[in-house]
Parts: structure tokens; C-alpha cells; sequence
């Protein structure tokens, strides 16, 4: 089981970095070239909204990144460390806890939310967890009092001998 | 390259050609210059996005943002874009029920133009 764990500063600078760390170590792992856009956009979602946590509640802690070949499935799991319960922006969906798998692309998750709303600028709260709803088969997010893990996972080429 | 922008008139209509990569690093200059047009009376918009490379939900937020922005003055925001990598996201979101999204800019054109 090979894993690359990164860390960053919660700029948004960085989110691209990590980006191209995570498609990089993806293909390495023998996620299929048609998914890696999947995983590129995912994992970009997931570090934006940690980026955008951090920013809000603890700016001097790295979000942390860790892409793990487990063998059939390319799993990702960007975890920060901003304190759930707060208002605006943290982006957990109710009932998130636990497994929540994605059936791909679906119907829109919020799209007449995101016209009406009362911000002509932000979207709703949760909309960046729904994106990658879509993009991954297996996505739980795990919510406790001291922060967010966004676990996600690809299929990849198995081993050969 | 992480952002480029340029705009230009044609037709009565501003067009917006963007290049490289919408994030949420990025996104907020894509913000700014559609919140300037609307400033300087331009309602009616198309944003080229055949040379994006990447577009998350931020600049989706930017924009249905601009899109609000110029209906509240009776004007549209039209897209260009044929990548399928940019559609799935506007896919996925259902905001292609939202957005006309068109194959060229002369297109978008000559759709607002009918709509007139």
C-alpha cells in the first residue's frame, strides 16, 4: 500500500498544486486516463472548501491531502481541521456523517438554490460536497467537532504480478 | 497559466474570452471583471470558455453570479464552450437548464440576436 500525504498552507494558491499532486499520483496508481479529470475536479472541490474553512476558523493550520493505492481503489482523503457547528460556509450536508455513496451524475443538486439565493456571488453551502457526489462512486465525509474528512475513491488497475 | 481575460464589442454584445483555469484562486478576477461590464452598462454578455482548461463550483458561483447580475437589468449570460471535460460539471449541477451554452461565439451572437 503505497501513500503520498500532503500538506499545505490553506491558500487557494495551493489548491491547484494539490490538483496536480493528486492526478499525478492517480495515474500512477493506474486510475484510468478517463477518470483522472474525475479526480482532478473532486479532489479540487474537497481542498477548496477545507482551504475556505481554514481561511474561516484556523488559517495558521495545514489542510492535509493523502492519496493511498490500495490496490483496486485509488482513495483520497483531504481532512481539515476547522471546528463543525458554525454557521455559513462549513459545507457539510445534514446527515453527511457516515457512508454516502455517489451515483454519478445525477439530477442537480441545488441548481434553482443556487439562481434564487440570496447571494448573487456565493454558492450554497454543501454545493462543492455535491459536485464531488457526482464525480466519485464511494465519497463519506466524516464530520466531528474538531474538523471535516472527505474520503473519496476511484477504481485502479490491480497489481499485475 | 493560471488565469487569462480579455474582452471585446461585437455586435452590441461584450464577449469575454477566458483562458487557462477557473478556481477558487482565479475565480475572483473572472468576478471582477463581470461585475465591472455590469458597471459599465454592458447587459448583455457571452463568456468564451473554449480555451478553460479547468472549472470548479467557485467559478460556477462566478458565474450564476454574473448571471443574476445582468438579469437584474434585463440582460443574459450566454456561454461557449464544446469540452466535454467543462460540460460535465454544468452536467452534474443541471446548470446547463440554467446557461446557454453554445458551440461559437458568432452562435451566441446570433442567438441573443433572435431573442431580441
Amino acid at each position: 500500500m503505497a501513500t503520498v500525504e500532503v500538506t499545505f498552507t490553506p491558500l487557494p494558491a495551493h489548491v491547484r498544486t494539490a490538483r496536480l499532486v493528486a492526478t499525478a499520483v492517480a495515474r500512477r496508481s493506474g486510475v484510468d486516463e478517463a477518470l483522472l479529470d474525475e479526480v482532478r475536479l473532486a479532489v479540487g472541490e474537497a481542498c477548496s472548501r477545507a482551504v475556505e474553512a481554514h481561511r474561516r476558523h484556523c488559517p495558521a493550520e495545514p489542510v492535509k491531502i493523502e492519496m493511498t493505492d490500495q490496490g483496486e481503489r485509488f482513495v483520497v482523503v483531504v481532512s481539515d481541521h476547522a471546528p463543525t457547528g458554525t454557521p455559513a460556509g462549513d459545507a457539510v450536508p445534514p446527515g453527511a456523517n457516515g457512508y454516502a455513496t455517489g451515483a454519478g451524475p445525477g439530477p442537480a443538486p441545488g441548481a434553482a438554490a443556487v439562481i434564487h439565493g440570496a447571494d448573487a456571488a456565493a454558492m450554497p453551502a454543501g454545493f462543492g460536497l455535491a459536485v464531488i457526489s457526482g464525480l466519485a462512486d464511494d465519497v463519506r465525509v466524516s464530520s466531528t467537532s474538531s474538523g471535516v474528512s472527505v474520503r473519496m475513491s476511484w477504481p485502479s488497475a490491480a497489481p499485475t504480478a | 497559466m493560471d488565469l487569462k481575460l480579455g474582452h471585446y464589442n461585437k455586435d452590441g454584445i461584450e464577449v469575454v474570452d477566458v483562458e487557462g483555469e477557473i478556481d477558487v484562486y482565479t475565480a475572483p478576477r473572472l468576478r471582477e471583471l463581470l461585475i465591472d461590464l455590469v458597471n459599465k452598462n454592458n447587459y448583455q454578455l457571452v463568456v468564451n470558455m473554449e480555451k478553460v482548461e479547468f472549472l470548479d463550483s467557485t467559478g460556477l458561483g462566478v458565474l450564476v453570479g454574473g448571471l443574476k447580475r445582468v438579469r437584474a437589468h434585463d440582460g443574459s449570460l450566454d456561454l461557449v464552450c464544446t469540452q466535454e471535460r467543462i460540460l460535465k460539471i454544468f452536467r452534474i449541477t443541471g446548470l446547463t437548464k440554467v446557461f446557454g451554452i453554445h458551440e461559437t461565439v458568432d452562435g451566441a451572437i446570433a442567438a441573443k440576436k433572435l431573442e431580441k
